[in-house]
């Protein structure tokens, strides 16, 4: 049994109009990851997360204490709808149930990334607790008065900060600023480029020897594949630093999907489709890269235990610490 | 019997591009759809144009089922939008359905 559709849209719109977030953690949580970087405050570019890596430790928590919450009688969840706008249950349910590792892994991506441009001479600022989540999910699951609203605070908030231009880490960041905020917001004038564009422009890796031997699978996302068309930079930044990878069958444009969308509403039916997408991969080898944080949550929730997942900042920036380089070469 | 309402073609193309008159219901999408859902979206497309509000709000499962991977729209050869277009579906429900 999953959560009713109607409990999950009406609390997903509560969140975004009262707390302007889909998933809406503590702000230390959604920052931790840039500790130590030293990233500058704001500035005319800004490295943008949309919270997106920092949200999956805790949607996995909450999926373990998933069994508690469908054991609650049926009128728990109108009670939940009642009180959520009062009392944020996000924050309650979630509560110490991100994982550490967790933590670690996806907030090690994040750094990966302001590394990998760093490495290349990309200059970019960071809006710590006042960056906002793009608002993705309420769009496509057709919530337009709360995701309109949102949408204008946010672009509000970033001409109040003077931002020029963003740098998304994620598709589903990326699609809601290159192509649906200035579809809805008139005037909409902020420049988007996302991170892959970046590197496969200007990072020039010292690789030395032959490259690296260990065989990857490449799993695209839907997003970036159709929705934005990025399918080749992150195939040319492979093969600039030596990584050999697979091709599944149904790869680029036509890239199988791992059943993200639906799991906050069906989520037995997003396990089918992972498992489907996983059985095209795992056949081709135990390391599979992806490069979306939706797509390495659901297909981490069907892999065999030999099976690997590992982002493409992660493989590139480990790579780039085994060849003892930092910079371009 | 089926309840026709035109208004409902109206407030979709109100709401954003709404193309699905350009589908000729070839099925490709379904053959296509990672789901494997065998109403989406032909038909659903079929019950909006008509404007069969009731027959939307029955099929609430199958909209909100589809992952918006455009999986079937690369393939469409009338190039619908398909997924934008449930997506105004999801909308116009959620307004009616839910006041949300």
């Amino acid at each position: 049994m999953s959560l009713k559709r109607e409990d999950v849209l009406t609390i997903l719109a509560q969140n975004i109009g009262i707390r302007g977030s889909a998933f809406p953690v503590a702000s230390s949580a959604l920052t931790a990851w840039a500790e130590g970087l030293g990233i500058r405050k704001g500035g005319h570019t800004v490295l943008y997360t949309g919270h997106m890596y920092q949200i999956i430790p805790f949607i996995l928590g909450m999926q373990n204490r998933e069994a508690l919450m469908r054991s609650a009688p049926s009128w728990g969840m109108k009670v939940a709808r009642l009180i959520n706008p009062v009392i944020n249950l996000t924050r309650v349910v979630t509560l110490g149930a991100a994982h550490p590792l967790d933590v670690l892994r996806y907030n090690r991506v994040l750094r990966d990334v302001a590394t990998l441009l760093r490495s290349c001479g990309v200059e970019f600022g960071y809006l710590y607790e006042y960056e906002e989540y793009a608002g993705a999910l309420p769009y496509d699951m057709g919530l337009d008065r709360v995701f309109l609203k949102h949408a204008h605070r946010v672009y509000k908030k970033l001409k109040g900060f003077g931002i020029r231009r963003l740098i998304t880490v994620d598709p589903h960041t990326t699609e809601m600023f290159k192509n649906v905020y200035p579809e809805v917001i008139e005037g909409f004038d902020i420049e988007v480029v996302n991170y892959l564009e970046l590197l496969a422009e200007r990072w020039r890796p010292k690789v030395k020897g032959g490259g690296h031997k260990r065989p990857f699978v490449i799993h695209d996302s839907c997003v970036y594949s159709r929705y934005l068309g990025i399918f080749e930079e992150p195939r040319s930044i492979l093969r600039r630093i030596g990584v050999e990878f697979q091709e599944p069958l149904l790869s680029k444009r036509l890239t199988h999907c791992c059943g993200g969308p639906i799991e906050s509403i069906f989520p037995e039916r997003a396990k089918e489709v992972a498992k489907a997408r996983m059985e095209q991969l795992e056949p081709l080898g135990r390391e599979i890269v992806t490069m979306c944080p939706i797509c390495h949550l659901n297909l981490g929730a069907v892999k065999d235990e030999n099976i690997q997942l590992w982002d493409i900042a992660t493989i590139l920036r480990d790579i780039q610490k085994e060849q003892g380089g930092n910079g371009n070469g | 019997m089926i309840k026709v309402n035109d208004s409902v073609v109206r407030e979709l193309r109100s709401r954003g591009r709404f193309d699905a008159s350009k589908c000729f219901s070839c099925g490709t999408c379904t053959a296509l759809c990672p789901v494997g859902l065998p109403i989406l979206p032909r038909e659903i497309f079929r019950y909006a144009l008509l404007g069969a509000q009731e027959e939307l709000i029955k099929r609430q499962d199958e909209i909100f089922s589809c992952l918006l991977c455009r999986m079937c729209e690369e393939n469409c050869p009338e190039g619908v939008g398909i997924s934008g277009n449930i997506r105004l579906i999801r909308g116009l429900l959620n307004e009616k359905v839910l006041g949300l």
